[in-house]
């Protein structure tokens, strides 16, 4: 297995990830492509830690971005279903007002 | 072809088919299952690198949970209105248009990088990396990021779980 064809799914993975993002309104579907965008990039640090001898430092890098995506996909739920509350919809384009 | 690479190249496949259908579809619903898909292909693809601990930490944390929390947040989005939860795909043609455009931009300088050919590359020694080393060097090398990234994960979970709970008062009165 080459590493182009890792880094090219990794880049598929991301411009697929980046469609959804842009292609839809729903706060949720949007964080489902950013969560696509996220584990591109992964894929690419744990691609290049294969070659990196016994360093390691893509893994344990991709550790620390699988967390910093929980913890992402945490606090950007529970702003979600906070603004559902009070918008009563999960439109992004209807979402358009600052002072509550 | 040996059994290894076969079974590479059929985790690419679920990995990019499950990815397209999560963009090609509607339904917020399957989306989120064929992201689970996509998932379970990746942590299969990084077995394959040597990274058994990163494919087992992508199984329990995005499977088992962001997942279940996009699952959760569907179910607590969409209540009443309708039986299905579809989604609208707007600006598709622009959409796919970047997407594509940067494909190939990425794509292009993927190839011209050519880092199959570099030096660093083609002389490593690729050993089969051990949990036990990347344990020792979470906890002795990395240790300040690793306590910093768990203190981190707690102020996100104390803020969602603040922001989500219960209602504010100062909120309640301008409701």
């Amino acid at each position: 297995m080459s590493i182009d064809i890792l880094l090219l799914l990794g880049a598929a993975l991301f411009c697929i990830g980046l469609a959804v993002v842009v292609t839809r309104k729903n706060a949720i579907a949007v964080l489902i492509g950013i969560e696509l965008m996220l584990n591109a990039a992964n894929l690419n640090l744990v691609a290049f830690s294969r070659f990196d001898g016994d360093q390691l430092q893509g893994q344990i890098f991709a550790l620390f971005v699988i967390t910093v995506a929980a913890a992402e996909a945490a606090v950007a739920l529970a702003i979600v279903v906070k603004v559902y509350q009070h918008f009563n919809t999960a439109d992004l384009d209807q979402i358009n007002e600052l002072k509550g | 072809m040996e059994i290894a690479n076969i079974i590479f190249y059929a985790f690419i496949g679920i990995t990019l088919i499950s990815a397209l259908f999560i963009m090609l579809t509607k339904n917020i619903l399957y989306s989120a299952f064929a992201l689970i898909a996509t998932f379970l292909g990746m942590a299969g693809i990084f077995v394959l690198l040597g990274a058994e601990f990163v494919a087992i930490t992508q199984i329990l944390v995005y499977v088992g949970g962001i997942l279940i929390l996009i699952v959760f947040g569907i179910m607590l989005t969409n209540r009443g209105k309708t039986t299905k939860v579809d989604t609208k795909i707007y600006h598709k043609f622009y959409g796919i248009l970047i997407a594509t455009g940067f494909f190939y931009l990425l794509a292009r300088g993927i190839s011209t990088a050519d880092f199959g050919g570099m030096a660093w590359m083609t002389n490593s020694n690729s050993s089969p990396s051990s949990i036990r080393h990347l344990g020792m060097k979470v906890m002795t090398d990395y240790v300040l990021v690793f306590e910093v990234i768990g203190i981190l994960l707690l102020i996100a979970l104390i803020g969602a779980i603040r922001i989500a709970g219960h209602t504010r008062e100062e909120v309640e009165h301008v409701d």
